[in-house]
């Protein structure tokens, strides 16, 4: 049977066009409203809320769990320390991603990691199996105990500010602040997955209906939103994020090799950035030095901008409609070599994994995983489209992710918008 | 604003813009783009000329002039790399459209939700809506390739010339019949009979036909009206042709973003520096002689200007053409619009709309419940008079733009008609700003129950202060009408369309040049080609 979140009460409420989908056996929203633009307005312009329940969640405590998690994820948990938190992944033995997550490092002895699916046999048998730790490392899974909920947008500083106090201005990104909103005790982060300014709420499950009660008052006359998930998949696409399940799939549930990937294929190289050092092995670390110095990877994950104007231009020469992808496609499309201006037929040089018209910036956009020696910003590339019921490429740029990324995202103190700063 | 003063004594320049509206922002940035040395001298304190934002009350920020977005070539967006700079149109999910009745026509972006409110007022409507969108549309993406070139030299009998019209012949023969026909009956006739074909419901088409009239000295039954209407529906937002957006910080915030993209291919821009006149020597331009004094010396000096201002102010007519002279002499000016803006204490209330409702006031709200209505509101226009019933074009930017006003409160920016800039019988718009400023709020009273107390401060623009302070002549919103005689290979006179002009060296990339007005900066663009073109056969051996 599909499950409610905990905010089922105030979502289906606001949920005006009764489109809803699932997500890890939950009833989310697919949008509140019939215009889906609005909502990835609220989240570039406003502020809006989304109900990101649904992750799972693992409560990770003992004196033994740095230690556990150390060996367990690509990025060193050690680096983390209290009152932060890692974006990360895990891999297999040889290198692929098995999923990724965001770990809460809430004390010194107490980790809260999420995940999109179910890992508490992987996580139970690895803190079991270590000798020197046996016992002292408790997983427990509390997905259901807990409620998120994400404020996103240039306005949701001044939103959770009323409501949390002060010192959210100066959280810094992956920064945790235990805060009160109204009688409920909450973990605010400055995290989500949209690329804008944006923090998530972490609150009893019990207390998520006020916590979605006085988030939105507080925002009433800020524009507030809720927002669902075709909204939260464009802002993530713009903001270079990857979906699992989309973007990358897991390693111990992949069919084979072409399907698995490794965090330097996805982009996500940043995270092994101490992976010399010989203190901590990790699962996967040999083949990903391997990888890397045998320069063994096949893919890099690049960021493509169509170029709109021949879009609509080709469209227009042959009377049509240019249609625009407001829906996220999240089905494989082949990137050629060259512009495809030319009327040449370019090698295959890679494949998108999502593909969605942008808002911000003003263009259809892609995350593609291209072959490396293709993945060089500036570089001129095509994809292939349907015009009546004919193949036509079109050029694309080759750019860094994210390809939307606004300073505010960044910026502490958190940016107060323009006439309520002081 | 720039550096200092330095600017003054840092010539001598590639080019040099006079004037930093939009047209002249951008063209300045194209010209930069390609490496010239570029100045762009604005008179006023501000740049944005017509498309400016002001925060005339402690976090209300006013679009004092236009407020709404559509026609910015996508080309201009892309070239000149706007998204890096800002650029972030709110594209207007609704319309709402109140009724005499008390009753209203309220569409937002679901398709099937419109037909159904449509066809509340007529089931026939509802296939009507949707045919006159198809129609009107596939004319408007016929016109695309039109209004992203610079038109053909009707005049020029050379093989180039001839070729370029051919190719427009071919273009327009592609065309289905229908769509050519529909294209010719828009541009000849009125916005009122091409309505007529379509719909029975009055709300609909006083609606529709008020976007005929905008900015012109026309009545929705006026042919020339239909040439208007399409003229509005050119544009696009995300593909969608005939949308409308407000930018991020009101259209002020969008030529924020122009003046910053200009500066980043390394522009130079000015304000405060009001040029007097062209200095030229043996036919050519040889730069600019500001009202202060200064000299600036340039290879190319292009008026961002209006046509008026272009051939007859900063140069001598009597160096142009006696015909030219002659064209520029007969283009129509003749201002019809005012602005009305409010800062409001909250949301205007509709009785019709129950249920705490608000999603109606996400885009324009329309008041013009019948053509009779704003066919009579011309009348009064014809004769020298404002209208006593006004149609208002109200946009609450607040709610697409929570920046725009302090939480809770709003700003309601009002374009209205019929003000004619010449008002009969030697009354002067001094005196009559606020009794016409009057009417327009106790228009909105009679619709919004409660209105006059919801209001904080209003700001009134007259035709008068479009001309003085923007700078516009008579007030004509487009720097000069679009009427079909002077739009396109006529713009602003045939034989002058292509953004020169008879001395060398000095072009013209105001809205008096095709394509014309509204926020498109496409004669900034091709203006920058024609200048382009020119200096490279310069530079030819
Ligand atoms: C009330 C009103 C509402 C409108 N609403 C809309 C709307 O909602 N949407 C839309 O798309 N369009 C709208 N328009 C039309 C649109 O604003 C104009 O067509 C457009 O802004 C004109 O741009 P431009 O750059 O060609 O000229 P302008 O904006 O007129 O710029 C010309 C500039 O040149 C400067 N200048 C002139 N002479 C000199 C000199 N001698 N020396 C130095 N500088 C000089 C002027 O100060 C001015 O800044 C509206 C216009 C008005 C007046």
């Amino acid at each position: 049977m599909l499950r409610h979140t905990p905010f089922h009460s105030r979502v289906a409420a606001a949920n005006e066009t009764s489109l809803w989908s699932h997500w890890s056996g939950h009833l989310v929203v697919e949008q509140y409203q019939i215009s889906e633009r609005w909502e990835h307005a609220a989240i570039r312009n406003g502020v809006g809320i989304f109900d990101a329940s649904p992750l799972r969640k693992y409560r990770i405590t003992g004196p033994g769990a740095e230690g556990f998690l150390a060996g367990l994820l690509a990025r060193d948990i050690r680096r983390c320390a209290p009152g932060q938190a890692h974006y990360t992944v895990w891999c297999d033995d040889r290198g692929f991603v098995d999923e990724d997550g965001v770990v809460f490092r809430l004390g010194p002895q107490e980790y809260l990691l999420t995940a999109y699916d179910p890992n508490l046999a992987l996580l139970s048998e690895r803190a079991g199996a270590g000798g020197a730790r046996r016992g002292k490392v408790v997983v427990e899974e509390v997905t259901d105990d807990l409620g998120i909920l994400a404020v996103q947008g240039p306005r949701s500083h001044t939103v959770l500010a009323a409501l949390a106090g002060p010192e959210l201005a100066r959280l810094r990104p992956f920064e945790l602040l235990a805060a009160r909103i109204g009688e409920a005790a909450v973990t605010i982060s400055r995290t989500g997955f949209t690329g804008d300014l944006g923090y998530e709420v972490i609150c009893a499950a019990d207390d998520a209906p006020t916590v979605w009660d006085r988030v939105s008052e507080a925002g009433q006359p800020h524009g507030l939103v809720p927002f669902g998930q075709v909204a939260l998949l464009i802002s993530r696409i713009e903001a270079g994020l990857l979906l699992y399940r989309v973007d990358f799939q897991s390693a111990r549930r992949a069919e084979n090799d072409d399907q698995r990937s490794t965090p330097w294929e996805l982009g996500l190289g940043w995270m092994l950035a101490g992976i010399d050092d010989q203190s901590r092995p990790f699962v996967g670390r040999r083949a990903l030095l391997r990888e890397r110095d045998e320069g063994r990877s096949r893919w890099t994950m690049m960021g493509l901008l169509v170029d709109q104007v021949t879009y609509d231009a080709v469209h227009h020469e042959a009377g049509v409609t240019p249609p625009y992808a407001f829906h996220p496609v999240h089905t494989e499309a082949l990137v050629y070599d060259g512009t495809g201006a030319d009327g040449r037929d370019g090698e295959a040089v890679g494949f998108t994994c999502s593909f969605t018209y942008s808002p911000s910036l003003q263009r259809h956009i892609a995350l593609a995983r291209l072959r490396p020696e293709a993945a060089v910003p500036g570089r001129q590339v095509a994809l292939e489209f349907t015009i009546n019921h004919r193949y036509v490429r079109i050029g694309a740029t080759v750019a860094r992710n994210p390809l939307f990324d606004p300073a505010r995202r960044k910026a502490v103190p958190a940016p107060l918008p323009p006439g309520l700063a002081p | 604003m720039s550096a200092g003063a330095d600017w003054r004594s840092a010539g001598p320049w590639d080019a040099v813009v006079v004037g930093g509206g939009h047209n002249g922002l951008v063209n300045g940035a194209y010209l930069a783009r390609a490496g010239l040395r570029t100045l762009i001298l604005e008179r006023r304190p501000v740049v944005g000329g017509a498309a400016i934002t002001e925060e005339l009350r402690p976090g209300f920020q006013f679009t004092t002039f236009s407020y709404a977005l559509s026609l910015v070539r996508p080309a201009v967006i892309h070239e000149l790399d706007l998204v890096t700079h800002g650029f972030q149109p709110l594209v207007m999910p609704s319309t709402f459209c109140p009724m005499e009745n008390g009753d209203a026509l309220v569409l937002g972006p679901d398709r099937g939700e419109n037909l159904t409110e449509i066809a509340r007022h007529s089931r026939r409507d509802a296939d009507a809506w949707l045919q006159y969108q198809h129609d009107l549309t596939m004319v408007a993406r016929a016109l695309q390739p039109v209004i992203d070139a610079a038109p053909p030299d009707l005049l020029d009998p050379s093989p180039e010339a001839r070729a370029e019209l051919a190719a427009l012949a071919r273009h327009l023969g592609g065309l289905e019949p229908k769509v050519l026909h529909d294209l010719v009956r828009l541009l000849t006739g009125s916005a009122a009979d091409f309505l007529d074909h379509y719909f029975e419901t009055e709300i609909i088409k006083g609606w529709l036909s008020a976007s005929g009239v905008i900015g012109s000295r026309l009545g929705p039954m006026s042919p020339g009206s239909g040439l208007v209407l399409l003229f509005m529906h050119l544009g696009q937002h995300d593909g969608d042709l005939g949308s409308w957006a407000f930018h991020k910080g009101g259209n002020g915030g969008f030529t924020q973003v122009l003046a910053r993209a200009a500066r980043a291919f390394g522009a130079e821009i000015a304000t405060g520096a009001e040029v007097d006149r062209v200095l030229t020597a043996g036919g050519r331009a040889t730069g600019v002689a500001l009202a202060d004094g200064t000299e600036v010396t340039a290879r190319v000096v292009v008026s961002a200007a209006d046509p008026r201002t272009t051939f007859t102010r900063l140069v001598d007519p009597a160096e142009l053409p006696a015909q030219l002279v002659s064209d520029l002499g007969r283009y129509r000016y003749q201002g019809v619009s005012s602005k009305v803006n409010f800062a409001l204490d909250g949301l205007p209330r509709f009785p019709g709309l129950v249920g705490g409702r608000q999603d109606h006031w996400r885009g324009f709200t329309n008041i013009a419940p019948s053509v009779e209505y704003v066919e009579r509101a011309f009348d009064e226009a014809k004769y020298g008079w404002y209208s006593t019933h006004p149609f208002v074009d109200c946009a609450v930017q607040s709610i697409l733009d929570p920046d725009m006003a302090p939480p809770g409160r709003h700003v309601l920016s009002c374009f209205v008609q019929y003000t004619p800039y010449e008002l009969k019988g030697g009354a002067s718009w001094e005196a009559e700003r606020e009794p016409m400023a009057d009417r327009v709020q106790a228009t909105l009273a009679r619709f919004f129950p409660g209105f006059d107390d919801l209001v904080l401060q209003r700001e009134v623009v007259t035709p008068l202060d479009i001309e003085q302070v923007a700078g516009l002549p008579e007030g004509n919103i487009y720097h000069g009408e679009l009427l079909a005689p002077q739009l396109w290979a006529f713009r602003p006179a045939p034989g002058w369309a292509r953004y020169r002009t008879p001395i060398g060296g000095y072009y013209q990339c105001g809205s008096g040049t095709h394509p014309g007005g509204c926020l498109t900066g496409a004669p900034g663009r091709l203006a920058s080609y024609a200048i382009l073109a020119d200096l490279a056969d310069l530079a030819r051996p």
